[in-house]
């Protein structure tokens, strides 16, 4: 057996382990951090299976932006399990059916996606050569850029709709409450932050542009830029109240606004969507990705804090010093 | 065998004993400050050393540069996150253990 | 026994545990954490068979798409999280079961 092997080997067993304890585990808080450790061992397999722009976006989406939404949840939910069925007797088939369920049913999907996936697994050439041979004309000089941004910009463009959707959901839920008890911010945070903050504004933007030959791009992008975001709201900067109706709305909504535009000029144009006219299809590519970084920050963010601001100006919504801006 | 991949294995040997003395800290100490300890100090000079070994086969400065970068920020990162740890155990009345 | 089989084998083994998680547990955050393992797993699948070609480089097509899909498993997560906290708000409860009083026989 080859070193390798038994690395993956390894790494899957943890993985595998790290799942089943969060999972079993008494204690939700415990669960929530076995999780955000069980997300970056996954962006390691990411690695190990070639796929480093996943890894990027596992560890920073995935693990990073996840656990904290976890964590702002759990701290709003509480960990105990009121509410416990009042037991009603059940019949003899509904006393069946689960163990059944959890007994048969899972063991045989399991086996059965085993054995097709088992089938699946010999060696095919995949994509990759002919997105090779279309990534001159694609606009962008990295394979998963120009899936994502030409080949199936579909997709793409129906995520930022997911994503600007998910946040409308979420606004009409719930108002925005401060995230945690404001009254004594560490000197050695907000010492961290203010050495981050700029390096997180510099390495998002390195993220960005290197997306056009390398692993990188929006996705990762934004998520960096979203992280420093909460990094600022945990030592007390907040939005001014003034930039929180419409400058904020147009911020979240246009990364998918100009998409959907571009979509439609496209259409005009060529005579079908997101098919971009070639001499200016990088152009476009860096156009969307620099929009959609701006609009993914600010979206995966504010779904952190969850809820929208509060409508009433006169409530102290945000107690902290709110002389400068967001960041 | 290359000179250098003969200092980076000794390196990454080197290393080895500070992130098993971190892990058994972690495990074994009696309280959470003493874990802290273990982990912060320990672990971060294994690292240094891992980062050490890699400084040696980077094939250019810049990612010679990336490396060091990354240790630094782990530093500052894990100190303050540390810091955090230790400061809200304090708040919450959590008394250093004594023998 | 290869790489690709040992990684989607795993990718399903994730996913079962997500699911079995999914069912039986009634916190709802649980039920939140079980969904996202599922996802992991059928992400792992994806990414797994996207490594099959010899040159050591997943293939970009499933790279991109579990891009995608790693966003909008964070949408879900949100919008699954705000969901919990309005009915644990409205109701008191943490799980999906109905208390005594209003209990649907």
């Amino acid at each position: 057996m080859e070193p390798a092997l038994i690395f993956d080997l390894v790494l899957l067993l943890i993985l595998i382990g790290l799942a089943w304890l969060l999972l079993a585990s008494t204690d939700l808080f415990r669960a929530v951090v076995l999780f955000i450790a069980f997300g970056l061992l996954l962006a390691l397999a990411w690695v190990r299976l070639g796929a480093p722009d996943v890894a990027l976006a596992e560890a920073a989406i995935g693990a990073g932006i996840t656990g904290a939404l976890l964590l702002v949840g759990l701290g709003r939910l509480g960990s105990t399990e009121r509410c416990r069925f009042s037991r009603a007797p059940l019949t003899f088939l509904q006393r069946l059916s689960a163990p059944v369920l959890v007994g048969v049913m899972i063991p045989s999907i399991s086996l059965i996606l085993l054995l097709e996936v088992h089938q699946l697994a010999g060696t095919t050439p995949g994509r990759q050569g002919l997105i090779n041979a279309f990534l001159d004309v694609s606009g962008s000089g990295h394979g998963v850029t120009a899936v994502l941004l030409n080949f199936r910009a579909w997709d793409t463009l129906l995520e930022k709709g997911v994503l600007l959707l998910a946040l409308i959901t979420i606004w009409s839920l719930d108002q925005a409450r401060p995230l945690f008890h404001q009254e004594d911010i560490s000197p050695q945070l907000m010492g961290l932050a203010r050495l981050l903050l700029p390096l997180v504004i510099v390495v998002a933007g390195f993220v960005l542009w290197q997306g056009d030959q390398a692993p990188g791009g929006a996705f990762q992008s934004g998520a960096l830029l979203s992280a420093g975001i909460l990094l600022a709201i945990l030592v007390g900067y907040s939005l001014p109240q003034r930039w929180q109706g419409l400058s904020l709305r147009l911020l979240l909504a246009i990364g998918f606004g100009v998409f959907l535009l571009i979509a439609a000029a496209t259409l005009l144009y060529s005579g079908y969507p997101l098919q971009y006219p070639e001499h200016l299809a990088g152009s476009l590519i860096l156009l969307i990705e620099l929009v959609a970084t701006a609009s993914i920050a600010a979206l995966l963010a504010a779904a952190v804090v969850g809820g929208h601001p509060p409508d009433d100006l006169s409530t102290p919504a945000a107690k902290a010093p709110s002389t400068s801006g967001r960041r | 065998m290359l000179l250098s991949d003969l200092i980076t294995t000794l390196l990454l040997i080197c290393s080895l004993p500070f992130f098993l003395a971190g892990t058994l800290g972690l495990l074994r100490f009696p309280d959470l400050y003493c874990r802290l300890h273990a982990l912060t100090k320990a672990d971060n000079l294994g690292l240094g050393l891992v980062v050490l070994a890699l400084m040696i086969q980077a094939d250019s400065w810049q990612v010679v540069i990336r490396l060091l970068l990354t240790w630094l920020l782990v530093l500052v990162a894990g100190a303050t996150v540390a810091h955090l740890i230790a400061r809200k155990a304090q708040q919450d009345g959590h008394q250093p253990w004594r023998r | 026994m290869n790489t690709v089989s040992l990684y989607a084998g795993s990718g399903i083994i994730l996913f079962s545990l997500g699911l079995h998680a999914l069912l039986i547990r009634r916190h709802l955050l649980r039920k939140i954490l079980a969904a996202n393992i599922m996802g992991s797993g059928v992400f792992m699948v994806f990414i797994a068979m996207g490594a099959r070609g010899e040159s050591g480089v997943a293939d970009p097509v499933p790279q991109a798409m579990v891009l995608t899909g790693i966003v909008v498993s964070l949408c879900f997560t949100a919008v699954a999280i705000v969901l919990a906290v309005r009915i644990n708000k409205l109701t008191g409860c943490t799980t999906l079961a109905v208390d005594e009083e209003s209990s649907i026989d």
